[in-house]
């Protein structure tokens, strides 16, 4: 009885015109979403030429062939030949007779790349650890819906932009300088290039939080302090793990590069190997960074899978 | 406890060109039992928060006692919001820590720094977080995460938490209109108990008339930001509640159409 008198109250809007109208709008939504995708679209393509056009992906160069004389060929199938030339020298002469010795040959200098290899994980957990301090400290102040206040919002985005912007070679050179050459530079340069890293993935997972507990802990005459301590990093904390994970596996390829401008680890051998034209040296430098690499992505992937509750049943 | 007149002269907030509380002159007297009705968007939730300084008010002056509430900073700000406990439609808890903890939120305007970041909290306030919970039947849900709990038992958490606080005002938003009948009587019994047992003021804010009339001492009713009514339950006529909801196109309101109670509501429907 009272629901039939609100609904007769209130009819419905309906009927052919309701109909009409809708299909009116629809077209209309539909014609704009055309426009729109070939626009982008148009925009994108000129972009990407554009750019493929400054970098002399069309540039036109003279190569020399095999029988002296020469050539004009397009840039990409004259250049490709020579990556062939340079990864076929780092090669090893590897006999199934001889397995062993030459194995031993390949590498040589396995105590003092041991070391190095130690010293390059070694500065990836310290670095990561500085970065997991400066960067979970400093995401709360740079994310937007819990900035005290904007100037602290500023300072904080703009120190972790500047912290992530200038690649870890670049803080290396800057600490070498400082702190003269050695691992301690490395792990400065590879902790501060990974606060800002760390800071900003932290923060935008800060941003994505309930607001709702902190709203609770704040009505209860809580701190902005005690608000994300109790209201935020609860919510926050197995993506923070997960992003720290991920960022070992990074600082131990930044760590293992670094050493190129002597800031410590495996880098300086690879420095080593390319001045003293040690091709086979370089393989031997990537066979381990490459599996040692290989080994602490699965490690870190399974930590982190466990961590974000997946694969827990598999 | 001291018990003290909540008083609330010209209280006003503007959110741009919309004036969402207008000009609210109130007194409220200790131990009173307020229910707060309105259509959504009459600014009931915004009174309530402009009450714990959740947000702040455009004008007017919010006293409780002798001391002016509406200019406090810092460290009397959170002494006030301790003072006036809070709880939520959405019960503002977090999910992820257990109830104890939870409920422990409600000490915090009592903590330092060190001590809140460490979680750290003496056996006494453990002791009076248990003896909350256990007021609302919740004790042996304490070392539970509170995001396993259902809304009703969540709600009582919440007031467990409000309980700790050893406030001075209950304030309640919306607190049972996520709630199914069985739970919402169940938390509306609480507030009510807390009520008559600690001499505690308790404004609330509801979304159905039967709640009202049948817990409340006093109902204030708004519209577009001001009180329309202010009495005993019994003052509601349907003329006054037509003015209140704005429903005067309806040939007959029905109460029984926004009513969570269990009762009557599935015969109107089979019918």
């Amino acid at each position: 009885m009272t629901l039939t008198a609100e609904l007769t109250a209130y009819p419905p809007v309906s009927g052919p015109s309701a109909v009409a109208a809708f299909e009116r709008d629809f077209a209309t939504k539909r014609r704009r979403a055309r426009v729109n995708w070939a626009v982008g679209s148009a925009l994108f393509l000129a972009a990407f030429l554009a750019t493929a056009w400054l970098g002399d992906f069309f540039k036109v160069t003279q190569v020399t062939l095999q029988d002296g004389s020469r050539e004009w060929r397009w840039i990409i199938p004259a250049g490709l030949p020579r990556l062939g030339e340079y990864v076929v020298q780092t090669f090893p002469t590897l006999r199934w007779e001889s397995l062993g010795a030459d194995l031993a040959e390949w590498f040589w200098r396995w105590q003092v790349w041991l070391r190095l290899l130690i010293e390059t994980i070694l500065i990836a957990f310290m670095a990561t650890t500085l970065g997991v301090i400066g960067g979970f400290v400093l995401s709360f102040p740079a994310s937007r819906n819990l900035a005290p206040n904007k100037w602290v919002l500023w300072i904080c985005r703009h120190y972790l932009e500047i912290a992530r912007t200038v690649p870890e070679l670049v803080w290396a050179l800057i600490f070498v300088f400082c702190f003269s050459v050695g691992p301690m530079a490395g792990v400065l340069a590879v902790g501060l290039h990974a606060t800002g890293a760390l800071g900003k993935l932290y923060s935008e997972a800060n941003e994505n939080i309930d607001m709702a507990p902190l709203e609770g802990v704040k009505a209860a005459g809580g701190t902005w302090f005690d608000q994300i301590r109790y209201g935020a990093v609860p919510q926050v904390l197995p993506n923070i793990i997960s992003y720290t994970l991920l960022r070992f596996e990074i600082n131990v390829r930044a760590s293992s590069i670094i050493g190129y401008v002597g800031a410590g680890g495996l880098g300086q051998e690879i420095r080593t190997a390319m001045s003293f034209q040690e091709y086979t040296d370089l393989s031997a430098l990537f066979v381990i960074i490459f599996v040692t690499v290989v080994v602490i992505d699965y490690g870190s992937e399974k930590l982190r899978h466990r961590v974000i509750g997946l694969g827990r049943e598999g | 406890m001291e018990r003290h007149a909540l008083s609330l002269t010209g209280l006003t907030r503007r959110f741009g060109e919309n004036t969402a509380v207008d000009a609210v002159t109130l007194t409220i007297d200790p131990g009173q039992f307020v229910g707060v009705i309105g259509r959504s968007g009459a600014g009931k939730s915004t009174l309530l928060r402009l009450i714990n300084r959740l947000i702040d008010p455009s004008a007017g002056e919010i006293v409780f006692g002798d001391r002016t509430v509406n200019d406090l900073r810092g460290k009397a700000l959170r002494d006030w919001r301790r003072h006036c406990a809070m709880i939520f439609q959405q019960f503002n808890l977090v999910d992820r820590l257990d109830v104890l903890t939870n409920v422990l939120v409600g000490r915090l305007a009592h903590h330092g720094f060190a001590t809140s970041m460490a979680m750290q909290f003496s056996d006494e306030e453990r002791t009076m977080a248990i003896e909350a919970l256990d007021r609302l039947d919740m004790a042996p849900k304490a070392l539970q995460r509170a995001g396993t709990l259902s809304g009703g038992q969540q709600q009582r958490v919440a007031i467990a938490r409000a309980l700790v606080q050893n406030p001075r005002i209950m304030l309640a938003d919306e607190p049972i209109a996520s709630l199914d009948p069985g739970n919402a009587t169940k938390v509306m019994d609480a507030l009510r108990r807390i009520n008559r047992e600690d001499g505690l003021t308790v404004l609330t804010n509801l979304h159905t008339l039967d709640t009202a009339r049948s817990y409340c001492d006093r109902v204030i009713a708004m519209r577009d930001g001001r009180v329309m009514f202010d009495g005993p339950a019994s003052g509601l006529t349907d003329r006054v509640v037509r003015d209140i909801y704005g429903s005067a196109g309806l040939e007959e309101f029905s109460e029984s159409v926004t009513s969570t109670s269990i009762q009557p509501q599935a015969e109107t429907i089979s019918a």
